[in-house]
């Protein structure tokens, strides 16, 4: 399929060839489904809530339902009010959510909807919410889809006035899988915190097979717990470009103090999560956490002579593509490609910081960017792995390298969504994905003196 | 029907009907869905792209947002014995700044670069729901283009909010019947054996099963329309001295133009189930008007036919007795598919389509058997109830109702993009058995449905 691309790299400054990205809205919808019995619904045409939902059910392998305000010719002359309010009042009668989350697109935005004027003069049932989030697709990516969806949670529901302090913590995960989610949650019970986690997309999208369809799984932040948040003693914001917005926002709102780490993949960025939440609790490590962290190390001593000193390139959702540049660095991985498609000066000041303070020579880093320019890349200054979604596989392809699937989306394996890639176990199933992938390349090509029982 | 239907909105139950020969309610059709419904319905843009975009050697542009390039980005299936240029994602990614001041200079910037780095043949540019709105002229950056380059590049008018998914089919068809008015020459005589084969997109390469037979029996395909087709030959697709058409709802439209301008007549066909197989095969030789052809037709279809019997035979064996429920984009597709499950003696008790036309759900009824639920563009819940009701055992749709149906721990088939294996002809009838087999048959729906301990 890449048999187009030159090797030869002229300037190209309109055309994207080969996203990196997708837009806000479908991050939006994520993380509205991360709200327990919430209802999603894209303020938009038919084919954006269609291509979302299509889009998230490839990669979780689960239903994904949301409701859409269905534009005609008739609403972008007039405004999309009356869709809106008819599709608000459909809504409740007939799917009966405790709360929606309205998204904006494009063209809601560009006709210039008023979501605060519309939602404020429909007749919402008693006990019923609603609340939107802005999310013109022209602006950021999907990442920043889920971090405006994010901070919306704390602008519109979360109270103002503290009462008394629960006593937890709030966590914003950023985007991530379920199965990451359910592992930090299991974390902070080990270390005993109570936390609320928003949003949760764990038991939503990764749900257990019943013999019923539940439109409504039994997982999600609780709108209860949402208006709480102004009681937390601080907020622990994983990813920067996802999670900083909602917790910048509850700083501001509510005074809880925001602390933004790295998501917690790798040792390092785990390292920093688990130490901000003590000197937050003053708790102490548990023996059961020290004990993973050990045999993590020692997984990473028994092979590192499997990766260290392999050139990798790495390419995805900016938090993630971050943080696992961070810990290839730590297995002794040379990180030479790094890239995102979601804009952001951040994120190149930041990777190009840490490559610099490790001494790593010859890289290139860039946001904004798209997959035939990381093609390019490789083509003239070969990697010996790809770190990505599942749209790396058609690089990996046309240059034989292995291609360890780690973000979204993944289309084309499994997994993801129950076996999670942070904390110090998740880094230790990073570990052996990268492992595998370069031995069963080296099983399958070696010549056959050199291939051996014992690796 | 109001006591068993408290799922259904007011609205809805038009688009509902149970086949009884006492009732002639007419269903209901061809509107836009309810604003707020969870319908499975996308947009013009998306029914523009799935039609076009199987032109293997065209570059396809998105002009628009990011998200409409990234969603179907290479999701459609179909194969090329060519050119893979189609598989690429081309967007201009337009961003804030491209909203307020227009997209136009972007857009010739972005064909120009296209054309720089892949010199394609013709490029396609696609409109997008927020370019319909500022008012970019499509048209006009085109004809431009086409004079700095020399190479067609056509504007397809698919702006998502602008009707429904058929509205943009025709944009496609349109923008097909463009191409085919460069062909600057008329054909003295024409072969009365050539033809062209419209509404196959060749998804796991069904075109080339059904151009084996067309080889054998001595008629010439000059094109499929669009699956696995090139530029030079759709130039080329007017020396036909007839058209048959397999997905009417794409591309019924593009025949009755052919038709208008071209003077090719055309048949409607249909290469799923073996006894549709044979009489579309005996059709499209009759089209011709050759007695060799129609006598080799037979020959064919009476070898095949003999081959296949037996196999089709120990499927049926192993299939029958089981329920049906049919969920698919048009109904002439649900038509045939109710008669294959007949030759496997399976019986559909529902089926219902996106975007059916009238006088097909007549059909449709007529051939239904009594009890069988008719719906229109319906909606997850509702296909859930129904499915319960009548107690289905296997469901057939596409990529969104995958997991309802897994959930509801009943048997799937992919009859859309997602299709792995050929399901045409009469080879492709004993794939699709084979399918049926293979996952109504899992042990795996035994555990699914048994999900306590106690039972």
């Amino acid at each position: 399929m890449l048999e187009y691309t030159p090797k030869e790299m002229n300037e190209r400054a309109a055309l994207i060839v080969n996203p990196a990205k997708t837009c806000q809205p479908i991050g939006a919808m994520y993380a509205a489904l991360g709200i327990h019995k919430c209802l999603p619904h894209s303020h938009g045409s038919q084919g954006c809530c269609s291509y979302h939902r299509m889009h998230l059910t490839r990669h979780f392998r689960d239903p994904i339902v949301a409701s859409t305000s269905s534009f005609t010719e008739g609403a972008c002359v007039f405004g999309g009010k009356s869709n809106l309010k008819k599709g608000l009042e459909t809504v409740f009668e007939i799917y009966e959510p405790d709360i929606v989350a309205v998204s904006t697109t494009c063209l809601s935005e560009t006709i210039g909807d008023d979501l605060s004027d519309i939602i404020a003069s429909t007749n919402i049932p008693e006990g019923k919410k609603v609340f939107y989030a802005n999310t013109p697709s022209y602006v950021g990516s999907h990442v920043t889809g889920f971090a405006n969806m994010t901070k919306a949670m704390v602008t519109h529901i979360t109270k103002k006035e503290k009462t008394k302090s629960n006593e937890k913590l709030a966590i914003i995960p950023g985007f991530m899988e379920p199965s990451d989610m359910s592992e930090i949650k299991r974390i902070l019970k080990v270390l005993g915190v109570g936390n609320i986690m928003f949003p949760d997309t764990s038991d939503v999208v990764n749900t257990p097979q019943t013999g019923k369809y539940t439109m409504y799984p039994e997982g999600g932040v609780t709108i209860a717990e949402l208006e709480d948040l102004c009681n937390c003693k601080a907020t622990i914001a994983m990813g920067k470009f996802a999670s900083e917005a909602g917790a910048y926002e509850l700083e501001k709102k509510c005074d809880v103090e925001a602390r933004v780490i790295k998501l917690p993949i790798g040792i390092e960025a785990t390292d920093t999560f688990i130490v901000n939440t003590l000197s937050i609790t003053g708790k102490s490590v548990p023996k059961e956490l020290e004990n993973e962290r050990g045999q993590l190390v020692d997984l990473m001593v028994d092979i590192h002579n499997h990766y260290h000193g392999k050139k990798v390139a790495i390419f995805g959702d900016p938090d993630t593509v971050i943080a696992m540049t961070e810990f290839v660095i730590s297995l002794g991985m040379i990180p030479k490609f790094v890239l995102t498609g979601t804009p952001g000066n951040a994120f190149e000041s930041e990777v190009t910081e840490m490559l610099k303070a490790n001494e790593i020579k010859d890289y290139k880093v860039k946001a904004a960017s798209d997959l035939m320019t990381l093609h390019q890349w490789i083509k003239n200054d070969p990697v010996d792995m790809i770190i990505g979604n599942t749209y790396g596989k058609y690089i990996a392809r046309a240059e034989n390298i292995p291609l360890v699937r780690i973000g979204f989306p993944i289309l084309d394996r499994v997994g993801h969504s129950y076996f999670p890639t942070v904390g110090y176990r998740g880094a230790m199933r990073i570990i052996e994905k990268i492992s595998t992938a370069f031995l069963e390349k080296y099983d399958r090509e070696c010549a056959e003196e050199d291939f051996e029982l014992v690796m | 029907m109001e006591s068993n239907q408290p799922s259904v909105i007011e609205e809805r139950r038009r688009h509902i009907l149970i086949k009884d020969k006492n009732n002639q309610q007419v269903i209901e059709c061809d509107h836009q869905s309810v604003s707020g419904a969870v319908s499975q319905r996308a947009c013009v843009y998306c029914g523009a792209r799935v039609v076009l975009n199987p032109i293997t050697d065209a570059v396809h542009i998105v002009h628009g947002p990011i998200g409409c390039s990234s969603y179907t980005w290479d999701i459609r299936g179909s194969l090329s014995s060519g050119s893979e240029m189609f598989r690429n994602s081309f967007s201009t990614d337009l961003s804030e700044t491209d909203i307020i001041f227009g997209g136009e200079k972007k857009l010739a910037a972005a064909i120009d670069e296209i054309i720089a780095a892949k010199s394609p043949k013709t490029v396609f540019v696609y409109s997008t729901c927020v370019v319909g709105i500022i008012g970019d002229d499509l048209q006009a950056v085109c004809s431009q283009a086409e004079k700095k380059h020399h190479i067609r590049v056509i504007p397809v008018q698919s702006s998502g909010f602008a009707g429904s998914k058929k509205d943009g089919y025709k944009a496609a068809c349109d923008a097909i019947i463009n191409l085919m008015d460069d062909a600057k020459y008329k054909i003295e005589k024409k072969d009365n054996k050539a033809f062209n084969y419209l509404g196959d997109f060749n998804l796991a390469g069904e075109v080339w099963i059904v151009n084996n037979y067309f080889k054998e029996i001595g008629l010439r395909l000059l094109n499929a329309i669009s699956g696995d087709a090139t530029i030079s030959n759709l130039i080329k697709a007017q020396d036909a001295s007839f058209n048959i058409v397999q997905c009417a709802g794409s591309s019924i439209y593009l025949a009755n133009m052919m038709k208008e301008k071209f003077g090719i007549l055309y048949k409607q066909v249909s290469f799923f189930g073996l006894k549709d197989t044979a009489e579309s095969l005996r059709l499209a030789a009759k089209l011709s008007g050759d007695g060799e052809v129609m006598q080799k037709a037979e020959e064919l279809i009476q070898r095949k036919q003999e081959e296949m019997e037996p196999i089709l035979k120990e499927y049926k064996n192993k299939c029958q007795g089981k329920k049906i429920a049919i969920y698919v984009g048009g109904d002439f597709k649900a038509i045939s598919l109710i008669k294959q499950f007949n030759e496997l003696g399976m019986q559909t008790v529902v089926v219902g389509t996106q975007t059916g036309r009238k006088e097909e759900y007549e059909v449709l009824r007529e051939i239904a058997n009594e009890g069988t639920v008719i719906l229109d563009d319906a909606n997850p819940s509702e296909l859930e109830k129904f499915m319960k009701e009548k107690k289905a055992d296997l469901l057939v749709g596409g990529v969104k109702e995958r997991p309802l149906a897994y959930k509801m721990a009943m048997a799937f088939i992919d009859h859309n993009h997602e299709r792995k294996h050929p399901l045409i002809g009469f080879e492709g009838a004993i794939n699709f058995a084979k399918e049926v087999d293979l996952t109504i048959n899992s042990p795996v729906w035994a555990l699914a449905r048994r999900y306590s301990y106690d039972e």
